[in-house]
Parts: C-alpha cells; sequence; structure tokens
C-alpha cells in the first residue's frame, strides 16, 4: 500500500482511479502503475460496496433472500431473481407453468436490453461521447416504463419469485413492448451513425485490451467478454432454462477478442434479444402465473447449484441446505468478479484512454464484484 | 445604419478636442481596455449558454430554461455561483504559480483579441504582423496551462497539462501552415489587409482546392488548440477526471473556463477572417450590383455570424465525437496533417505563382 503514495523505484508513476472517479461506474478502486501514458499494471481493490449479501442470505428464508439479489447486479435484477428462484425451484422440484416461463424469458431479455442500452450509452461516454448515452437512455426508459407498470419497480425488481412470477403482466404489456421495438428499430440507424460507424470509436476499440480465448477460459471470462474472444459460453445454449432451447436465437460469438469484438458482441445480443421478444410477445401462454406453493419453503439437505446468462455473463447461485427454512450457506458467482479479474491481463501495454475502453467493454457493475 | 466606424471615430474626434492628443490616447486606451474585458465577460457567458444549447439540441432535451426567458441568465448565476465560491488552493500546491496559472491563460486569451477586426475599420490594434502575432500569442496560454498542471501537485493534473503541451505545440504547425496558405496568397501578414484582398470573393471560394484544404486543416488544429473534444485530452473527465484544472475551483475554474470559449471565439474569428473575409460581406467579382446589395448588411452581423457559424460547427464536433487516444492525436499531426499541410503549401505557392487565384 506504500507505493499508492507515489512513484516505484523504477521512475514509474501510481495513480488511484477511483473509488470515485467519472468511469469506474460505481465506487471501483484502480490502482495503476504508468510509465508516462502506458499502463504497466492495474491493480483492483475490492470492498468499498460490499454488503455482504450471501451472509445475510443465510438469515432470510427463500422466499425472502431473493429480494436482495436485486442489489447485487441491479442492472440484471430480474435475471439474479431468475436465477435464484430456479435454484429453489430445483431443490422443491416444483413445475413452474407455462406462462410464469414465458414471462421470465419475456422480462430477462427486455432486462438484458436495457442493460445493454445503458453499457451502449455508458461506453461512449467512457470513449469521451456524451451525446449517446441520451440516446439509449432514451429507448431504455421505454422499458423501464414496461417494467414499472408490471412490477412497480424501474430498477430492483424483485419480480421472478420460486414458483412463478409475483403477478400477472399488465394488460398493456404486448402493446407497448411491440411500440418499444417498432420504436427501437427505427432508432438502430442512429446508434450504427453515432459510434458503430465512427472512425474514432473503431480507432478506439480496436486491437485495444486484448484477451486470447485460452486466457478468458483461465480468467473465467464469461458472457460477451468471453465471447468476444470465441469461447461458447452462453448459459442460455450450453445449459438451457425455461424456454430457451425452445427459442429460435444465436448465440453471437466474435473471436478478435478486443473491445471491437466484444462491442459488436453485445449489439449482436441486443438484436437477438429483440427476436427472442418477437418471438414470444404473440405467444403468451394463457394459464396459472404461479405455481402452489407452501407457505414456508424447506428446501431438502443437500447443495443446489443453478446458473443463468446475466447480462455480463454466466451468474452461478449455490446454495447448501440444511433442511430447514433458511439456507445454510450461499454462494454467487458473479460474472464481473471474474472479468474484472482479466482488467489487469487486458490493459498492460496499453494507454490510459485504452484502459478506459477495455473497462467500458467488460461492462462492470460494481454491487455485483463485491455483493 | 449605426455603424460600429463611425461611433469611433465620432469619439476619437471628441476626445481629442477636449483631452488634447495625449491625453485622448490614455482615455482610448482605458475605454479599450474596458471594452475588452466587457466583450470577454459576455462572450464567455453567451458562448456558454449557446454551448449548452446546441448540447441539448444534440441530445434531444431541452437544456437550460429556468431562469429568465429560455434560460439566458443561467450563465450569469452559475457565474455569479462560481464567484462566491471558496478558491481553495491545495496543501501541497506551490501557491504563486497555482493563483497565477488562471490569469496567465486568461491574459493570452485576451491579448489575442488586439488584432481581430470585428467590423469595418473597427480594430483595436491593426498591427502589420497581425496574424503572426495570433499565432505567437495564443500558444502563450500552454505555459499557464503547465503551470496549472505542475504547481497543482496533482498527478490528474500533470498527466493533463503534458497532454496539452504536447497537443498545442503540435497543432501549432499545421494552424500556422495554413495561416501561411493564405498569407501567401495575400502578400501581407496585416489582418486589414487580409480582409481587403477578399474584397472581390472570400479565399475559400476562389481559392480553389488549396484553401479549402488549408480550412479543413486549420478548423481541425483549432479545434485541438483549444482543447476541444474530440481532442479534449487534457480534461479527458473520463480518464483524468478533469485534467489540468482538477484542483481549481471557485473563480479560478472560471477564468479557465471563461479562456476555453474565448480561445474557441478567437480561433474562429482568425478562421473567419483568414477564409471567409472576416466582416467583408458576400461578393463575387465582376457583380456590382449584387455586392451593392450585400453591403447593407452590416459588416459587423458578417463577421458575427462568420464566426458563430465556425463556433457552431467546434460545438458540433464536440457533442458527436468520441475522444482521440493520445497516441492517436499525435499520429493525426505528425502523419497527416502535417505532411498535408506542407504538400499544400506548395501547391498554394505555385498557384499563387500561376495567378489562378485572382
Amino acid at each position: 500500500m506504500l507505493e499508492e503514495l507515489g512513484t516505484n523505484d523504477q521512475g514509474d508513476m501510481i495513480i488511484n482511479i477511483g473509488p470515485q472517479h467519472p468511469s469506474t461506474h460505481g465506487v471501483l478502486h484502480l490502482v495503476i502503475t504508468l510509465n508516462g501514458e502506458t499502463v504497466k499494471k492495474v491493480e483492483p481493490h475490492l470492498g468499498y460496496i460490499h454488503r455482504s449479501i450471501e451472509k445475510m442470505c443465510e438469515s432470510l428464508s427463500y422466499r425472502q433472500f431473493i429480494y436482495v439479489t436485486s442489489r447485487m447486479d441491479y442492472l440484471s435484477s430480474h435475471i439474479n431473481n431468475h436465477g435464484c428462484a430456479l435454484c429453489v425451484e430445483k431443490g422443491l422440484q416444483i413445475e413452474i407453468p407455462a406462462r410464469a416461463q414465458v414471462i421470465r424469458v419475456l422480462m430477462d431479455e427486455l432486462t438484458r436490453l436495457a442493460s445493454h442500452l445503458l453499457w451502449w450509452g455508458a461506453l461512449a461516454m467512457d470513449l469521451g461521447a456524451f451525446t449517446p448515452f441520451f440516446y439509449s437512455f432514451r429507448e431504455r426508459e421505454m422499458i423501464n416504463e414496461l417494467m414499472e407498470d408490471t412490477c412497480g419497480a424501474r430498477l430492483t425488481m424483485n419480480y421472478i419469485v420460486p414458483g412463478g412470477v409475483m403477478m400477472d403482466l399488465h394488460p398493456d404489456f404486448q402493446r407497448k413492448v411491440k411500440e418499444f421495438l417498432r420504436l427501437f428499430k427505427s432508432k438502430i440507424h442512429e446508434y450504427d451513425d453515432l459510434v458503430t460507424g465512427n472512425i474514432i470509436f473503431q480507432n478506439r476499440t480496436k486491437g485495444v485490451g486484448y484477451i486470447s480465448r485460452e486466457d478468458a477460459i483461465s480468467y473465467g471470462c464469461t458472457g460477451p467478454t468471453g465471447r468476444g474472444s470465441g469461447l461458447s459460453c452462453d448459459i442460455r445454449k450450453l445449459y438451457p432454462y425455461e424456454i430457451y432451447d425452445q427459442l429460435q436465437f444465436d448465440e453471437v460469438i466474435e473471436t478478435d477478442g478486443d473491445s471491437w469484438a466484444r462491442y459488436k458482441v453485445r449489439v449482436g445480443e441486443m438484436m437477438q434479444s429483440m427476436r427472442i421478444i418477437e418471438q414470444l410477445i404473440d405467444n403468451i401462454p394463457e394459464g396459472e402465473f404461479q405455481a402452489k406453493t407452501k407457505a414456508v419453503l424447506k428446501l431438502p439437505k443437500g447443495d443446489f447449484y443453478t446458473r443463468v446468462e446475466t447480462a455480463r455473463g454466466e451468474l452461478g447461485v449455490y446454495i447448501v441446505s440444511e433442511g430447514g427454512s433458511t439456507p445454510y450457506r450461499i454462494k454467487f458467482r458473479s460474472p464481473g468478479f471474474s472479468n474484472l479479474s482479466a482488467l489487469d491481463h487486458m490493459s498492460r501495454g496499453g494507454k490510459i484512454g485504452d484502459l478506459m475502453a477495455t473497462m467500458g467493454t467488460l461492462d462492470l457493475v460494481i454491487p455485483d464484484i463485491d455483493r | 445604419m449605426i455603424s460600429l466606424e463611425g461611433l469611433t471615430t465620432l469619439l476619437q474626434t471628441w476626445l481629442q478636442n477636449t483631452l488634447g492628443e495625449p491625453w485622448a490616447f490614455a482615455a482610448e486606451s482605458v475605454i479599450v481596455g474596458i471594452a475588452a474585458i466587457t466583450l470577454f465577460a459576455f462572450l464567455g457567458l453567451a458562448l456558454v449558454y449557446m454551448e449548452r444549447k446546441v448540447a441539448a439540441l444534440m441530445q434531444i432535451r431541452l437544456g437550460p430554461n429556468r431562469v429568465g426567458p429560455k434560460g439566458i441568465f443561467q450563465t450569469s448565476a452559475d457565474t455569479l455561483k462560481l464567484v462566491m465560491k471558496e478558491g481553495l488552493t491545495p496543501d501541497g500546491a506551490d501557491k504563486f504559480l497555482f493563483n497565477l496559472a488562471p490569469f496567465m491563460v486568461m491574459i493570452a486569451a485576451m491579448l489575442v483579441l488586439a488584432p481581430i477586426a470585428f467590423a469595418r475599420n473597427f480594430q483595436i490594434w491593426d498591427l502589420s504582423i497581425g496574424v503572426l502575432y495570433v499565432a505567437a500569442v495564443s500558444s502563450v496560454a500552454v505555459i499557464g496551462i503547465l503551470m496549472a498542471g505542475w504547481s497543482s501537485n496533482n498527478k490528474y493534473s500533470l498527466l493533463g497539462a503534458m497532454r496539452s503541451a504536447a497537443q498545442i505545440v503540435s497543432y501549432e504547425l499545421s494552424a500556422g501552415l495554413s495561416i501561411l496558405a493564405i498569407v501567401i496568397l495575400t502578400g501581407s501578414l496585416r489582418i486589414s489587409d487580409i480582409i481587403n484582398s477578399q474584397a472581390d470573393g472570400w479565399w475559400i471560394i476562389k481559392g480553389h482546392l488549396p484553401v479549402l484544404i488549408a480550412f479543413i486543416v486549420f478548423l481541425i488544429a483549432v479545434t485541438a488548440e483549444t482543447n476541444r473534444a474530440p481532442f479534449d485530452l487534457a480534461e479527458a473527465e473520463s480518464e483524468l477526471t478533469a485534467g489540468f484544472h482538477t484542483e481549481y475551483s471557485g473563480m479560478k475554474f472560471a477564468l479557465f473556463f471563461l479562456a476555453e470559449y474565448i480561445n474557441i471565439f478567437i480561433g474562429c474569428a482568425i478562421n473567419a477572417t483568414l477564409f471567409f473575409g472576416g466582416w467583408m460581406p458576400f461578393h463575387i467579382g465582376g457583380w456590382d450590383s449584387f455586392n451593392h446589395v450585400m453591403d447593407f448588411i452590416p459588416s459587423s452581423i458578417w463577421f458575427f455570424g462568420k464566426t458563430m457559424f465556425l463556433i457552431f460547427l467546434i460545438m458540433w464536433f464536440r457533442w458527436t465525437f468520441p475522444r482521440l487516444r493520445v497516441d492517436q492525436l499525435l499520429n493525426l499531426e505528425w502523419k497527416y496533417l502535417l505532411p498535408i499541410s506542407m504538400v499544400n503549401l506548395l501547391l498554394v505557392t505555385f498557384m499563387a505563382i500561376m495567378g489562378w487565384h485572382l
């Protein structure tokens, strides 16, 4: 920690980026070693937003602990809830009504879209362009309103519960989703003109933050970060849950391993999410939205693991049960933590500006890393 | 029609008749100084307001609309807030240099106002080396920025200042070469000569392709020299929080902020003078009746119209482009702009020798 004070014995400058810094998007603290403008080492320091969610979950019942998980990766709160609900359902062996399954997948994909939209704007902002942020928030606002209609919350949803979903869809849901899709499609060309086709943007991201497929595997990179390096790691394809195995969608994979590849993966994923929503929005089956469950859930003795694909990668939920009404131990495998661990490897030898581009395309959500 | 030229002549005759030659000169200096400072403050406020409205236009929002009609007093209110704020000096800073730096930047910006012709025969100082003076004095600002970065005793500031120095020193070159292109065509460094040479058409029109290239290079160089996006590396907020003025607050920060806008104004005013004829109305050689109609629009409106259009362009850049990386920034200058402007200078010289521009 002493070297945080200034320069080290090789004459390199040590700079603290964060915990309050415009481009760390939260309370991430990076200690970077600089030789001029060149980054020699990046050392993430965590713990600024640690709320000991895993420990808290141990004293909450199986219905209650799901609410806490909305606060982990707050941009994919539906998907966090979904992962936990799946794990509990796996333990209890509950059959989920078809309607609930479709609603869950719809919500997951809308969340993924909203999260990627926010990432898109924030990445452009990291690279110095402010305007895209407003464009992406214009579309994201429509999704937020959809969420608000459905479950009353815009960020921390708590909508998916063991056995199904909390309440039925809003009557306007289908109409509004279709309106959103129509509007979003008519705006995509703006996105391409403003950012994707911009030569400065391409120069800032191509060849920046490279990570090979082998390194991506050894660092445990998942989600768009792994897929940008050519690693097939989409849980929706590899270990399908709910109705993902019946849907037509592609796993977007790029092989370049740089920030530009990760950018293209995320943009491609937005298109795939839209494809999934389009397939489902007219085919929501009638029926119950929640299975009949007992008032107090008690998982049998044993351990249960499920994984879901959040907007950032693979979220693993591991529950150890002693047979009581609260979990004995819960562990979350968060995608952000593993992706962040590769940051040092990716940004060594680059410039400070490259570090921001790399960090932007990793799409870090700090509460997800710290929990 | 009130002309600014008439006003100044009237004032001068009145002063000379009442005070006598030496005192009239002293009084004029004071009046000019006050006018320059007033213009400085007014331009700062107006351009900040304009920037916010342009940004809002680009970003599908309304911009300031609460203080005064359409929010026109927003920037005045902001300035008032900045004046009342405490001007902190960090503990480890070099106090003298830290407090001097904003004034260096501001004085450099104000000095460059001197040779700019705002309207027909309305100019503070029509010195014989006008454009050379502009090029020389505008680069003094970098000393202030380096001072701010070094004396703040902050690593972000230091990095920002170093970036800024590298950037301004590099882009001076192609800016200078673009100015030279016009100087070759005009045969004079004096601003009034440059403007008068465009009486039968602006250089951008009658200068053919070489002048167009020089204009584009100059526009890029001005954007870079004023540390504006996409070249705002010196204060890249996502990398260096606020770059060289990270530690500044209150009025000292405001001076940097205002100087940036004055520099934009000056850069665009010089740009308009060199390539769009400054206050010269839109003339086409030979079309005398058309030229006469154009002369009815006051020269100050022509000057400010052209300058504001160029400022709008620069603001448009800022709210559209992402920022370049530091090595890409220097590559752009040394590998592309500088060779292009050198070849272009040869082209212009050839064109001037052959007399194609007449």
